[in-house]
């Protein structure tokens, strides 16, 4: 199975541009269905940016946060052939995480 | 008492046909494709022609600025791979998609609608995908969304940048009517709210309604099947005809009734030589 | 005596105005239903219904099931004029658009 993260970093003169589509139905727990029943939450609650060791960018997400989100950021540091690596955890305990090389 | 009959009166004159001075028989394809260009370049001298393909951001910079940010990780992006992976799968008998059609599939977007001389039928892509499943056993997909827009965007796709080429048989009357037929669904007022697609695209393009801008008429089916941010998800061709209906207060027809395949193949002629740039994002 | 003859006449009047709305009952929301549902069908053979026809007709039904015929009999010919204006629509029409297109 494919995963859900999607991301492309590149790297400038000093900091890195950071862009990263997930993909997840976020439901807010808000919106009934067709039946008229609430479709429960399932969303996003963190996402977390790593390279070297340190943690560049969390992002706290939750029932706002509309369907596939998208990011993007600039973090100082960051350089060509790095590891970014990019997890989420969701309201249910659900996880995905992938690797990418910094451009 | 008086009133109301210089009311009645009145009412009966405004909406007295008036006499016709372009009757479809003055009029053929090829004038109508200049005439429909020319108002649009026209109205919009500052747009480059193939970008009128891009809808809404061709006519407003802060909106074509988010989609160009987008695009690099665009919303349509997981129903496009999905639409690869159904494309590829074999059918229960063996078969793919690629057996269906020309060039496997590959590369034949912008061929469509064209019009059947052996059923006299005007044949859709979606309407071509349906019949490929049924005619290898498999069931139909719902016109709407999902698998459907999957599989359309994924032929969009290979055709990106190619120019529409829809055809109308010179010598098949019927294909003619059809082509009439969809120019009439196009600029008839309809459902209580008395808009027709021209009183949006034709007459307003670049305006807003509620808070959209709207797109032009030129190149407006481009772009499809589209990722609309609205739905939240991937709608086709037959989701926006249908919505258009119900947005107007008129009762949808089913998806891929004529009427709309032949408005379909209307608005796909007027677009001939333009690149299609499917699938695409839509506020 | 003189106002007592006007009290009467405008008692009078009054009964007369409010008996004018005669109560409605389940066969003469039968009777408009079907004249309204009729004027759709023929609108649908058009291909030009309303949502707010089918809206109206739905309304009306609901009422009647509740027993509110008088409600449901005015939403009933709310809809026949619906789908009357709607017919009315498309004749107009088939002979206007010409004249919205461009040339």
């Amino acid at each position: 199975m494919a995963s859900t993260i999607r991301v492309r970093a590149i790297a400038g003169a000093d900091s890195t541009e950071v862009q990263a589509l997930v993909q997840h139905p976020m439901d807010s727990g808000f919106v009934k269905d067709s039946k008229g029943e609430l479709i429960p939450p399932h969303h996003i609650e963190t996402v977390q940016f790593e390279t070297g060791g340190k943690v560049v960018f969390t992002a706290l997400w939750g029932p706002a946060v509309s369907k596939d989100p998208f990011v993007k950021f600039t973090f100082k540091g960051g350089k060509k052939g790095d590891d970014l690596k990019i997890t989420w955890v969701d309201n249910k305990g659900s996880t995905d995480t992938t690797t990418a090389k910094i451009a | 008492m008086r009133h109301l009959v210089i009311l009645a009166t009145v009412m009966t004159c405004a909406f007295a046909p008036p006499l016709l001075a372009e009757t479809t028989a003055s009029s053929s394809p090829e004038k109508d494709f200049t005439a429909f260009r020319h108002y649009f370049t026209s109205k919009f001298p500052k747009v480059e022609l193939n970008d009128f393909v891009n809808g809404p951001y061709s006519m407003d910079e802060g909106l074509r600025k988010q989609w160009v940010e987008k695009e690099v990780f665009p919303p349509y992006d997981f129903a496009l791979d999905h639409g690869k992976e159904l494309f590829e799968k074999p059918f229960k008998n063996g078969k793919t998609f690629a057996d269906c059609f020309d060039n496997k599939g590959i590369g034949v977007r912008q061929n469509y609608p064209y019009f059947d001389e052996k059923t006299n039928e005007v044949v859709t892509l979606e309407l071509a995908v349906n019949q490929c499943l049924e005619k290898n056993g498999e069931k139909p997909y719902n016109y709407m969304k999902d698998d459907m827009a999957a599989v359309t965007a994924y032929m969009a796709f290979t055709s990106r940048g190619k120019p529409f080429d829809i055809k109308i048989p010179k010598d098949n009357p019927k294909a003619l009517e059809a082509y009439e037929k969809g120019k009439q669904y196009f600029y008839q007022r309809r459902g209580q709210f008395n808009f027709s697609c021209a009183s949006c695209h034709v007459q307003a393009p670049g305006e807003r309604i509620r808070a959209e801008v709207l797109a032009p008429a030129l190149g407006i089916l481009n772009a499809m099947p589209i990722y609309r941010s609205e739905w939240g998800g991937m709608g086709t061709i037959s989701r926006r005809f249908t919505s258009c209906n119900s947005q107007v207060r008129g009762v949808p027809l089913k998806p891929q009734d004529p009427e709309y395949r032949n408005v379909e193949y209307y608005l796909s002629y007027m677009a001939n030589g333009l690149p299609i740039s499917g699938p695409g994002a839509r506020p | 005596m003189r106002i007592m003859t006007s009290i009467v006449a405008g008692a009078a009047i009054l009964m007369a105005l409010t008996s004018a709305h005669a109560a409605e009952t389940a066969d003469t929301f039968k009777a408009a239903y079907e004249k309204a549902e009729a004027a759709n069908k023929k609108a649908g053979e058009l291909r030009n219904q309303w949502t707010t026809t089918v809206a109206a007709l739905k309304s009306a039904k609901k009422a009647a099931d509740e027993g509110n015929f008088d409600a449901a009999t005015g939403l009933a010919k709310k809809a026949e004029a619906l789908a009357n204006a709607s017919i009315a629509q498309t004749e107009r029409e088939d002979k206007l658009w010409p004249n919205a297109v461009i040339r």
